[in-house]
C-alpha cells in the first residue's frame, strides 16, 4: 500500500495555468474520488501524478519516493482512461502482457499473472479476441485488467464508467468496489458522477477551477459541506438554499427571511455569529417534510410540479420568490396547485456566508 | 407463443428504374467513361496494329492483322539514339530507384509523423513548418543547388543520389500524411503505451506500424505513383546508366529516323504506365478506404 503525495503542485497548459500550488495528502489503501464539473482540472491532476503531463512546479512523491520526472512506468501506476485505449491490433491477452513483456518478465510469470487477473475479471474465454469483438462492459474489464497485471500498489482511474450505459455503469462500479476490498490497493478515480464518487469513495476530493474544495469522507462532504459550490455539486436534486440574515436575540440565534424564521443556536457555528449577519441557509430535499402537527418552523408553499423516482417522489414547491425541492414518499398524494406547509428537520440545515460563500 | 402471430410487412413499393432522372444520370456517365476511355482505346489499337495499317489514317479502325510485334520492339529492341535494347532497360532502372525510394520516404516519412504527433519534440511544430514551406517551392529552384551538394558529396548522377533525392522531395507530403493519420488516433492509446513501459521504438513498431496498414497502402500508391512517372529528377540525378523508364521512353520516342513508328511508341507509353495502373487496380479499395479513414478523424 502506498501512499500518494502532492506539494505545491502546479501544471500550466502553456500560459494558462489549470492547477497552482496544490496540496494532497492520499493515505495508503485509501479510494479517493475527484469529483467536479468538466475542466476543473481533476483530470489533468490525474495525468500529472501519472506523468504524462510535466508539471510546472512542486512535487509528487508515491510511495514516499519523489517521482515529480520519472518516467510514467516508473512510478508504480497502473492506470484505466475513459476510452479503454485497447491496443486495437492485438487481441485480449496480448492488451495484459503488452507491458509485462516489454519489462522482461520471464514468459510463464507473465502468463501466470495473465491468467489470474483474467479469472478475477471473468476474462478467460475472451483472452484471444480483438478488442473490436468486445462490448463495451467487456472492453472496459480488459482496460482494468491491462492496470491490475502489472501488479502495481496505485491505480489511476479516468472516469472509467462514463462511457457505458447506466446498467452496466453500477454493475461495474460495484465490481470496482470489491476489486478495490480484495486488493487493498489506493485507487484514484476522476470522475463527475456524484452517484459514483459518494458510492465508491472512502474520502472524496471535490475540486471546482484548479481549486481543492473540499476532501474528505463522503458522509461529511454530503451533510457538512465546505461551502456553496460544494453543497449544490452533490446531491440530485441540489440542496435548496434560502437567502436571507441573522439575529441575535437572548443568548438565541435566529435566522430570519421573508417566507422563514428559525431558532438555529443548536449550530455548530465556527466563529459566533453577529446580528444583522448575511447568511443563506441550505438544506436537502430529503430533510424537508410536510408539516403535520409538528412544532417544527414552517413555510407556506405552493406545489409546481411532482417528478416520481420510483423509490421516492421530488415535489418541487415555490414559496414567495424561493423555489424548494422536497422528498417524499411515492404514495403522497398531491395536486399541482396545492398550498402545503413544510417543516425542516432543524439539524439537518448548513448555512453558508453569501459573500465568501463558505460555512458558518 | 408470439410466433403464431402473422408477421405483418407492407409491402415494398416497387422501384422505377426508367424514370427521366435516371436516363440522364446514365448518359452522363457512360459519356464521361467513353471521353476518358476513347484515347486509351486509340493507344491499345495503335499499339497492336501493323504500320500498313496505321498508314492509311483510320485511328479508330480496329487492328485487322493483330500483331503483337510492336509489344515486343518496345520491350526489348526499340533504339534510344544508338542504342536498341528496348525499353526494359528503363523498366529496370525504375524499379532499381522505385524500391528504396519508397520503403525509405515512406520509413521516415511514418517516423517524422508518429515523432509529431505524440512526442513533445523541441522545436517540432517549427520543423514541421519548414517542412510545409518546402512543399510549395518549386522542384526547379532546388534543383542547382541541390546538383552542386551532391556533387560535393560525391554521389551525383547514382542510384543512392536519385533515392535521396525522391526521399527528400517525398518528406513533406509523407509527414503530413501520417501526421494527419497519427493525430487521428485516439492519445490515450499512446499514454496507456506510456505507462506500459514502451519507449519511442517499441510504440512504433508494435503498436503504431500494426495500425498503419490502410496509410502505409495510401503512401504506397502517392510515392509509386509519383516516382514511377517522375521524369526530371530522374534525367538530372539518375545519370545516364539509371534513366528511369519515363525518360528511356521519351528517348525511345524522339529518337526516330524516318517515319515514326506509332505502334511501338504507343506499346513503350503503355508499358511505362503499367506500373501505376496496376497499383490502383489492386490497390484501390484499400485507397479509398485509408484517404476516408484520414479525412474523418485527421
Amino acid at each position: 500500500m502506498s501512499n500518494v503525495s502532492l506539494q505545491a503542485l502546479s501544471i500550466s497548459y502553456g500560459k494558462t495555468p489549470i492547477l497552482s500550488h496544490l496540496d494532497l495528502e492520499i493515505q495508503g489503501g485509501e479510494f479517493v474520488v475527484l469529483l467536479g464539473p468538466s475542466g476543473c482540472g481533476k483530470s489533468t491532476l490525474l495525468h500529472g501524478i501519472a506523468g504524462l503531463i510535466d508539471v510546472t512546479g512542486g512535487r509528487i512523491s508515491i510511495a514516499g519516493q519523489d517521482v515529480t520526472w520519472a518516467d510514467p512506468k516508473d512510478r508504480g501506476i497502473g492506470m484505466v482512461f475513459q476510452s479503454y485505449a485497447l491496443y486495437p491490433t492485438m487481441t485480449v491477452e496480448r492488451n495484459l502482457s503488452f507491458g509485462l513483456r516489454i519489462s522482461g518478465l520471464d514468459i510463464t510469470e507473465v502468463k501466470k499473472r495473465v491468467a489470474h487477473v483474467a479469472e478475477m475479471l471473468q476474462l478467460t474465454g475472451l483472452l484471444h479476441r480483438k478488442p473490436a469483438q468486445l462490448s463495451g462492459g467487456q472492453r472496459q474489464r480488459v482496460a482494468i485488467g491491462r492496470a491490475l497485471v502489472r501488479d502495481v500498489k496505485v491505480f489511476l482511474l479516468d472516469e472509467p464508467l462514463s462511457n457505458l450505459d447506466a446498467k452496466l455503469r453500477a454493475e461495474l462500479r460495484r465490481e470496482l468496489k470489491q476489486l478495490h476490498q480484495n486488493l487493498g490497493a489506493t485507487m484514484i478515480h476522476v470522475t463527475h458522477d456524484q452517484i459514483e464518487a459518494l458510492t465508491l469513495a472512502t474520502r472524496i476530493c471535490v475540486m471546482n477551477k484548479g481549486v481543492i474544495q473540499q476532501f474528505d469522507t463522503p458522509e461529511v462532504v454530503y451533510s457538512h459541506p465546505a461551502n456553496r459550490f460544494v453543497a449544490s455539486f452533490l446531491g440530485s436534486p441540489s440542496m435548496n438554499f434560502i437567502e436571507g440574515h441573522l439575529q441575535i436575540q437572548d443568548r438565541q440565534v435566529f435566522f430570519e427571511s421573508s417566507v422563514l424564521r428559525m431558532d438555529v443556536s443548536h449550530y455548530a457555528f465556527k466563529v459566533p455569529p453577529s446580528s444583522n449577519q448575511g447568511c443563506s441557509l441550505g438544506i436537502r430535499a430529503e430533510h424537508l417534510f410536510p408539516a403535520a402537527e409538528s412544532t417544527a418552523p414552517q413555510m407556506e408553499t405552493e406545489l409546481l410540479l411532482v417528478e416520481p423516482m420510483g423509490a421516492h417522489q421530488i415535489v418541487w414547491l415555490q414559496s414567495n420568490d424561493v423555489s424548494l425541492a422536497m422528498q417524499t414518499e411515492p404514495q403522497m398524494a398531491l395536486s399541482v396547485g396545492e398550498k402545503i406547509g413544510i417543516a425542516l428537520q432543524a439539524q439537518k440545515i448548513s448555512l453558508f456566508d453569501p459573500s465568501s460563500q463558505n460555512r458558518l | 407463443m408470439s410466433t403464431d402471430i402473422p408477421s405483418m410487412l407492407s409491402p415494398r413499393p416497387s422501384v422505377q428504374w426508367f424514370t427521366p432522372g435516371r436516363i440522364g444520370i446514365y448518359v452522363f456517365l457512360i459519356s464521361a467513361a467513353l471521353f476518358f476511355l476513347l484515347p486509351l482505346y486509340v493507344m491499345g489499337v495503335t499499339s497492336i496494329k501493323p504500320m500498313v495499317e496505321i498508314r492509311e489514317g483510320n485511328i479508330f479502325q480496329f487492328p485487322l492483322a493483330m500483331t503483337f510485334e510492336p509489344w515486343a520492339q518496345a520491350w526489348s529492341s526499340a533504339c534510344t539514339g544508338l542504342q536498341c535494347n528496348g525499353i526494359s532497360v528503363g523498366f529496370i532502372n525504375s524499379v532499381q530507384i522505385l524500391l528504396p525510394s519508397l520503403v525509405l520516404s515512406i520509413f521516415l516519412g511514418s517516423i517524422n509523423g508518429y515523432a509529431l504527433a505524440f512526442w513533445k519534440v523541441r522545436w517540432g511544430h517549427w520543423a514541421f513548418s519548414v517542412l510545409m514551406l518546402g512543399a510549395f517551392i518549386p522542384y526547379q529552384v532546388m534543383m542547382y543547388p541541390l546538383v552542386r551538394m551532391f556533387a560535393w558529396a560525391d554521389i551525383f548522377q547514382s542510384i543512392t543520389n536519385i533515392v535521396l533525392v525522391h526521399t527528400i522531395f517525398g518528406m513533406p507530403i509523407m509527414t503530413l500524411l501520417f501526421k494527419n493519420y497519427y493525430g487521428g488516433l485516439p492519445p490515450e492509446l499512446f499514454k496507456a503505451a506510456r505507462i506500459d513501459g514502451g519507449g519511442f521504438w517499441r510504440i512504433y513498431f508494435q503498436l503504431m506500424v500494426p495500425m498503419s496498414l490502410p496509410i502505409f497502402v495510401v503512401a504506397t500508391i502517392m510515392q509509386t505513383t509519383g516516382i514511377w512517372n517522375d521524369f526530371i529528377l530522374g534525367l538530372i540525378f539518375a545519370g545516364r546508366e539509371h534513366y528511369p523508364m519515363t525518360v528511356q521512353l521519351n528517348n525511345i520516342i524522339n529518337s526516330t529516323q524516318g517515319e515514326k513508328i506509332y505502334n511501338v511508341n504507343m506499346a513503350a507509353t503503355l508499358l511505362t504506365s503499367l506500373v501505376p495502373l496496376a497499383v490502383y487496380f489492386v490497390s484501390g479499395r484499400w485507397f479509398v478506404r485509408g484517404i476516408a479513414a484520414g479525412a474523418v478523424k485527421g
